[in-house]
């Protein structure tokens, strides 16, 4: 394609409106209008000149503001309507979601579920949506800040008078004499004005670089999407839940067992209207329970040396930490944090062997309910054998005894008690409140004693190396938007022609502010402030 | 300490009410000259509302030290807060703009947001553990200041829809204009019937049964025009329901939407009658002298500061919080949702003021939907749906 040389002599790249120089109209259809249109400077947008090939039309496609706009209102709408009912992730764990969802919200819960809409924001089309506003992303600033930069490095001081006439702010006044203008030049410094002077005429302008400021947010948020998008790398991201009793140790799920964490204790406190700021009282009164602290008292071990099977680990001990709601423990690339609890989980049983006829006891056995023993021995010829366990017992379908979980919830015995006078041993079913003799005439029985109970911590283990990509790619977005929001690029210019002083102003933005400080940066120098030419800013 | 906090609050909501009027004084008086900045009345305007703004810092300072925590932890601290921010922020831009005008269209929404806030229960609520971290405020004060910025854009919007907006025939302009104002009579609607029912403590149990098929209790303490699921009056001579709703609908929500709706539609009314016109159509003589142009700056303006304020707040120190509290940064919380929402939308905004033909009228009935939005997430997803940062009273 053809370049275009204007009459001021500066080459433009094909496609361009206003000369990158002077300012000059190259456009035909734009030599009819009474303003310019100022976006971008007029320079040759690719996608403003190519329209040929395939690349030519899907770049036009995203270059175009409209298409970025329509994208985001319809991500905008997409979004509203996964918070109609609530995902997938915050309904309660156990139940079916197909199920859940009808029961709940009936035949619009159904609708819902059909539609996918319980995990929209993980949908293929809702990726899809972030995906095209990251590409428009993209191509919109490429298509625009190249151009832009060539135009507004290649603006020359002197501009064509169209260019000038054609401002939202122009006026001419007599030619000022030198100190007039010196006296403009002054006010115009003081203002933090950058100045370039030719032949008489001068170019004012500042904060050029407010210009800059949508790309780099741009940048930023195509930093921020990258990040994102790594999280699926593997080996970037870890996020996994651990169940730990009191006294318990137990290897860091992610960590391939190079760390291990043991939970000394776990403490809960709710609020207390005596212990506490009573200027809590009147909301704990309408509140009932609130909870204060959420704690795992834990210590930290890393694993010393590689362990061969049947060897026992070697452990050195890092450090003693408290982990609780918003103090995670850090370790590594690992933060671990304190989700959730249970308190007073069954953690021993004690049972008594008893005589049913004299109610005698011959000893207690204390059975560790996460790991019992298989005989318990009483001595003098006594002992008990445990021959099947059920930590959460329930019948089956053919009731059968059978267990839920390996969590001692409702915990249930088959023991064989084996005693001097029944040395063959009698076999008994104990659950709680509920003890089922096989022949119905034991002699013995195991009589419950007590209970010990542990809490147990739910920590979730997280490692995303993205982080720091999302913070870098969020600093930058703000010193982007910060960049284009709070600073405006203003231009003055001024040329000497024929005996007057054309003045023409131009701002990106904020034109009542620009009017303003042009009003005060005319003051006293005998020449007018270049007036408003838009109809609707004329008043006032 | 807290009795003098909120007479603090109390106080600034009276000079906040006094400096509306001041306001519309400056208005009315005949000595502004248009275009000449602010006469005497608008300088005592300001003046009292600035007294206003530091009685109520005074009351949130009061209350942070009395409770130990900065006062943004529940619906009515946080709602108070966003009413002050919304005065600090229309203050900032006064001093840029000087137009009393805008004082006359954003005082009033400041004092409603007041108002309703004061309609959540009052006691300093102790913090909970995911509430208890200096990003509590850090997050929730840069968040509210963000919208309240972006509220000053609404009530700039207002003023130019106002002004441009043809009264001489019904169009579906002048209707959704009354939308909006009817909107603002529901809101005076329900604080008013709220605090008289409250006022003679009113108080009716229902027992009913839940969506879970398990029987409640439900209190309510405005006259139950619409009962809970299966439900029971149980407190003696009191106004017995006219209908009932289905288990899975929260009665007592619907019977308040319901009370504000109606009330706000008596008020309507009645206001109508009294004017003899569409209350936009009263309002217009006030905005006669104002510059149609400067009034869509202020609108664009809020919004370009704003912007950034809300990000940072709404979703950057959020984000950082939501990984220490809840480990992760983000959940599509419908909290959240609704910020990136409310995001989005204004990035839409700023892009859309580039392009021709959506300055002006446009932009401003987009400031008003952005206002709605931040409403939607301040009040709809707080109490309608259910979430994480449903910690309301």
């Amino acid at each position: 394609m053809n370049d275009v040389k204007c009459e001021c002599g500066h080459v433009n790249p094909h496609g361009t409106v206003l000369c990158e120089s002077c300012g000059k109209v190259l456009e035909e259809k734009e030599e009819s209008k009474k303003l310019l249109d100022m976006r971008y400077e007029g320079s040759a947008r690719r996608s403003q000149t190519y329209n040929k090939t395939i690349v030519d039309k899907i770049w036009n496609f995203f270059s175009s503001v409209k298409v970025g706009v329509i994208l985001i209102v319809v991500t905008l709408i997409a979004s509203s309507l996964g918070t109609i009912l609530p995902q997938e992730m915050y309904i309660p764990q156990m139940t079916t979601p197909a199920e859940y969802y009808e029961d709940q919200y009936g035949w619009f819960g159904k609708l819902y579920y059909e539609l996918d809409f319980n995990n929209l924001y993980s949908s293929w089309w809702y990726l899809l949506l972030i995906a095209s506003i990251g590409v428009s992303l993209v191509i919109c600033s490429l298509d625009r800040v190249i151009p832009l930069y060539r135009a507004l490095k290649n603006q020359r001081v002197e501009r064509h008078e169209g260019f000038m006439k054609r401002q939202r702010l122009y006026g001419v006044s007599e030619q000022p004499g030198e100190e007039a203008m010196s006296r403009l030049e002054q006010n115009l410094k003081a203002k933090k004005y950058h100045i370039r002077k030719k032949n008489g005429s001068i170019l004012a302008e500042k904060n050029r670089f407010s210009r800059w400021g949508p790309y780099v947010n741009h940048i930023g948020l195509i930093i921020f999407l990258i990040g994102a998008m790594l999280r699926f790398v593997p080996g970037m991201y870890v996020d996994e839940l651990l169940w730990i009793r009191e006294g318990e140790t137990k290897a860091i799920p992610g960590t391939d067992g190079q760390y291990y964490l043991k939970n000394n204790k776990f403490i809960f406190q709710k609020y207390d209207k005596k212990k506490d700021n009573e200027v809590f009282g009147a909301a704990l009164d309408r509140a009932g329970m609130v909870a204060k602290n959420y704690q795992s008292n834990v210590t930290l071990y890393e694993k010393k040396g590689d362990t061969v099977a049947g060897e026992s680990l070697n452990l050195k001990k890092l450090k003693e930490a408290k982990i609780r709601v918003n103090q995670p423990l850090k370790i590594d690339k690992f933060a671990i944090y304190q989700v959730d609890y249970k308190l007073d989980e069954l953690s021993k049983m004690h049972l008594a062997l008893q005589n049913k006829d004299t109610g005698e006891e011959i000893g207690t056995i204390k059975v560790n309910l996460y790991n019992p023993e298989t005989k318990y021995d009483l001595k003098n010829g006594y002992f008990v054998e445990l021959k099947s366990y059920f930590p959460d017992f329930e019948f089956d379908e053919n009731s059968n005894p059978t267990t839920k979980s390996k969590v001692p919830n409702n915990p249930a015995f088959v023991f064989k008690m084996v005693t001097p006078e029944k040395p063959d041993g009698e076999v008994s079913f104990v659950a709680i409140r509920q003890t089922i003799e096989v022949d119905g005439n034991n002699s013995y029985k195991m009589a419950f004693k007590g209970v010990e109970t542990k809490n147990v911590a739910a920590l979730t283990i997280r490692k995303d190396l993205t982080l720091w990509i999302l913070g870098f790619g969020g600093l930058i977005f703000m010193i982007g938007v910060i960049q284009g929001a709070y600073w405006n690029h203003r231009r003055l210019w001024v040329k000497i022609v024929d005996g007057k002083a054309v003045t023409a102003g131009h701002t990106n933005k904020n034109w009542y502010g620009f009017k303003r400080e042009l009003e005060g940066v005319f003051e006293g120098t005998g020449m007018e402030s270049p007036a408003e030419q838009l109809e609707s800013g004329k008043k006032g | 300490m807290v009795a003098l906090s909120s007479n603090l609050l109390y106080f600034a909501f009276i000079l906040y009410l006094v400096a509306t009027l001041f306001f519309g004084g400056s208005i009315k008086s005949k000595k502004d000259t248009a275009g000449s900045g602010p006469n005497k009345w608008a300088n005592i305007a300001i003046f009292i509302t600035i007294a206003g703004f530091v009685a109520q810092l005074g009351y949130f300072i009061t209350r942070w030290i009395a409770s130990g925590h900065a006062p943004v932890s529940n619906l009515f601290e946080f709602t108070t807060f966003f009413g002050m921010a919304l005065v600090g922020a229309f203050i900032v831009i006064y001093f840029i703009y000087k137009t009393p005008l805008l004082g006359l269209f954003t005082m009033p929404v400041a004092i409603l947001v007041i108002a309703y806030a004061a309609m959540f229960p009052k006691d300093i609520s102790p913090l909970i553990p995911a509430l208890q971290s200096d990003w509590l405020h850090i997050h929730v004060t840069t968040a509210a200041v963000g919208e309240a910025i972006l509220a000053v854009s609404f009530a700039a919007g207002l003023i130019y829809l106002v002004k441009v907006v043809d009264q001489t025939k019904a169009s579906k302009h002048t209707f959704w204009l009354e939308v909006v104002m009817f909107a603002l009579m529901c809101t005076i609607g329900f604080v008013a019937v709220s605090s008289s029912f409250s006022l003679a403590n009113y108080e009716s149990k229902f027992t009913y049964i839940d969506k879970n098929g398990q029987e409640d209790v439900i209190e309510y303490n405005l006259p139950a025009v619409v009962g809970p699921h299966e439900g029971k009056l149980q407190t003696a001579a009191k106004f017995e329901p006219l209908a009932e709703t289905p288990a899975i609908i929260n009665a007592k929500k619907l019977n308040t939407v319901l009370w504000s709706l109606v009330s706000g539609l008596a008020l309507y009314w009645l206001v109508r009658l009294i004017l003899r016109k569409r209350i936009s159509a009263s309002l217009q003589p006030f905005v006669k002298n104002i510059n149609l142009d400067l009034v869509d700056e202020i609108s664009y303006r809020s919004v370009l500061i704003g912007f950034p304020v809300f990000t940072l707040g709404a979703l950057i120190f959020a984000m950082i919080w939501a990984q220490i509290a809840w480990t992760r940064f983000w959940g599509w919380d419908p909290k959240e949702v609704w910020a990136l929402i409310t995001w989005l939308f204004y990035a839409a905004f700023l892009h859309l003021r580039m392009s021709k033909g959506w300055h002006g009228e446009k932009s401003a009935w987009l400031a008003v939907i952005g206002f709605v939005i931040i409403m939607f997430n301040l009040v709809a997803v707080n109490l309608v749906i259910a979430g994480l940062h449903s910690y309301a009273g």
